[in-house]
């Protein structure tokens, strides 16, 4: 399987994309000899350089989406292209809230399988998947035509630049989507977290049910500061409103690969072992000896987070 | 208002099953279950009907071998009746074909609104519930963590990256929820009682009219345990376990 032309989906938020996108350019730029990033917004132009820094050679715009969500446009302006004979031989998409959107309208709309979730894709085009938590790995393939979507998770692949000139910036035309498009951004917030971004953070403290209580979190924000590190959440913790769902480490929040995770009052279920088990070290506290983060941990300490916490946030003080 | 629930019916995480390297799929054993991230949309549903002042919640579901106790569970907690497709041509179906047999058994019924779990526990691909919006040529809100209907409109407020979007989409649409969204309520003995008599419709593939439209178009070539992460050492914590990890993040140079 050789892939000629590969098309990345591009997501750049306030007019900078993301390194998961430059994650997705770089692996795409070493499987097809031609790289395209399919993009929105309004300041495509501002951004198209970074997206050929990392291979892209073309920039394929939707243009500015207004208040719409970007499912239904980009699928249905991917689709148009394709159908009029613009076909890539394969597409990454980022496992993101838009990129799944994306990513399962246009298989519907154009008939096509999608492969999801994937950890690794190899020159012959086997996909690679990580299942129940990353301890069992699937492998597949697609048997019929290309083009083939692969939605793959955050961080399977490094972010290296390796391109050239500025790239073309094209028109991705929008057709009328007519009722299909009728959902409607009325208002967008930002929840603010100060440091570093979670998945970027060198070091990463996360809390789990084991805190007792909301308040408690304050524990996990302390130590992350004196690490200058970011704080994170389990899943639970973020359903029971203790903090924001963009604390969340997990198959549905945030996957980290830190050099040091350090898991607070934390069991460890599936969800949230597949978001962080890539990190190179692991840490964990927890009072229950069973509890399944301990077999990933580096070093396990089997104690109550009420009293291992602040010892720990003194001892960093007093070496301060 | 009539809302139609997408569920799945998946064997116990706690206990997965194995795994056949040599037929390359999951050996699953005992009854399945229902997802508990499909108790949130259960649960939401009926909410919705309730405050919408009447109305039905159907739940719609793709399972080998006439598979119902974990439908039970669901028309337990309240859901009016059921639709289960069923049929060995099914086995191994991919995402899309999923959603194709979701799709045709939710144009039999006429709701209002379809819900869904953003991701089922066991395979989470996340990309079923907009492949059926697509295919029933419904818009669709992901990711939802609140919900409010008026019966011609919902308002949702759904996760982002850098926090949650306030959308609103006009009715008929398909609406994906996490598990925030509401606290799903425990079946009690008279639900339990009750959900025994209610309607489950058995359907198959040629009922759906699906006849030889259905081709699954990627393959499983392998399946083999990952390699695992070693366990290291772990201590008791007798009041110095901090010193234990403050030597370990010196070692790594991190403070």
């Amino acid at each position: 399987m050789t892939f000629d032309n590969v098309w990345v989906l591009a997501e750049a938020p306030e007019a900078k994309p993301t390194s998961f996108t430059y994650e997705l350019l770089t692996k795409a730029r070493q499987m097809g000899s031609t790289v395209e990033a399919v993009t929105w917004g309004a300041d495509v132009d501002a951004y198209a350089a970074d997206l050929g820094r990392f291979g892209a050679t073309r920039v394929r715009s939707a243009g500015d989406l207004g208040d719409a969500l970007p499912g239904v446009p980009v699928a249905a302006a991917m689709a148009a292209a394709i159908q009029g004979g613009d076909r890539p031989d394969a597409i990454l998409f980022p496992q993101s809230y838009d990129g799944r959107d994306i990513a399962g309208r246009l298989s519907a709309r154009l008939d096509l399988g999608v492969l999801t979730n994937l950890v690794d894709l190899s020159d012959d085009g086997t996909s690679e998947h990580a299942i129940f938590g990353g301890s069992t790995i699937v492998r597949a393939r697609f048997t019929g035509d290309p083009p083939y979507l692969f939605l793959v998770r955050p961080k399977s692949f490094a972010a290296l630049e390796g391109g050239g000139a500025s790239p073309e910036v094209v028109a991705l035309p929008v057709p009328d989507t007519g009722p299909l498009n009728a959902a409607v951004i009325k208002q967008r917030h930002v929840e603010a977290r100060s440091g570093p971004k979670l998945d970027e953070a060198p070091v990463v403290v996360a809390g789990g049910r084991g805190l007792g209580e909301a308040s408690n979190f304050e524990l996990i924000e302390e130590l992350a500061r004196l690490l200058r590190g970011a704080p994170g959440a389990s899943r639970a913790i973020v359903d029971a409103g203790w903090v924001p769902y963009a604390y969340q480490v997990g198959q549905t929040g945030k996957t980290v690969k830190p050099t040091v995770y350090i898991a607070c009052g934390i069991s460890g279920a599936t969800q949230h072992m597949v978001g962080m088990k890539g990190a190179k070290h692991i840490i964990a506290i927890n009072k229950d000896r069973e509890a399944p983060i301990f077999s990933i941990a580096d070093l396990g300490v089997v104690g109550d987070v009420h009293r291992v916490l602040p010892r720990l946030i003194e001892a960093l003080k007093s070496r301060s | 208002m009539n809302v139609v629930v997408c569920v799945k019916q998946i064997p116990d995480p706690a206990n997965p099953g194995r795994l056949d390297p040599e037929a390359k799929t999951l050996v699953r054993q005992g009854k399945l279950i229902l997802d508990d991230s499909d108790a949130y949309g259960v649960e939401m549903a009926l909410q919705l009907v309730d405050a919408a002042g009447g109305g039905e919640v159907t739940l719609v579901s793709m399972a080998p071998h006439n598979e119902v106790s974990g439908l039970r569970t669901a028309l337990a907690m309240g859901a009016s009746k059921a639709l289960l497709v069923s049929d060995d041509q099914l086995q191994g179906a991919d995402a899309l074909t999923t959603a194709k047999v979701l799709a045709a058994a939710i144009r039999r019924t006429d709701p209002d609104l379809v819900l869904a779990a953003t991701e089922s526990t066991d395979g989470y691909t996340g990309t079923t519930p907009v492949q059926v919006a697509e295919l029933l040529g419904l818009p669709s809100v992901t990711f939802a963590k609140r919900i409010e209907c008026d019966g011609s409109t919902v308002r949702v407020e759904r996760q982002t990256e850098a926090g949650f979007d306030e959308v609103e989409c006009p009715l008929p649409a398909v609406v994906t929820v996490t598990a925030g969204v509401v606290e799903p309520r425990y079946p009690s003995f008279k639900g339990i009682m009750a959900a025994k008599s209610k309607s489950v419709e058995q359907l198959t593939v040629a009922d759906l009219g699906l006849d030889g439209s259905l081709r699954v178009g990627q393959e499983v070539t392998d399946v083999a345990a990952a390699q695992e992460r070693q366990a290291g050492e772990i201590v008791q914590d007798e009041g110095n376990a901090h010193d234990r990890i403050i030597q370990l993040l010196d070692r790594l140079k991190v403070i």
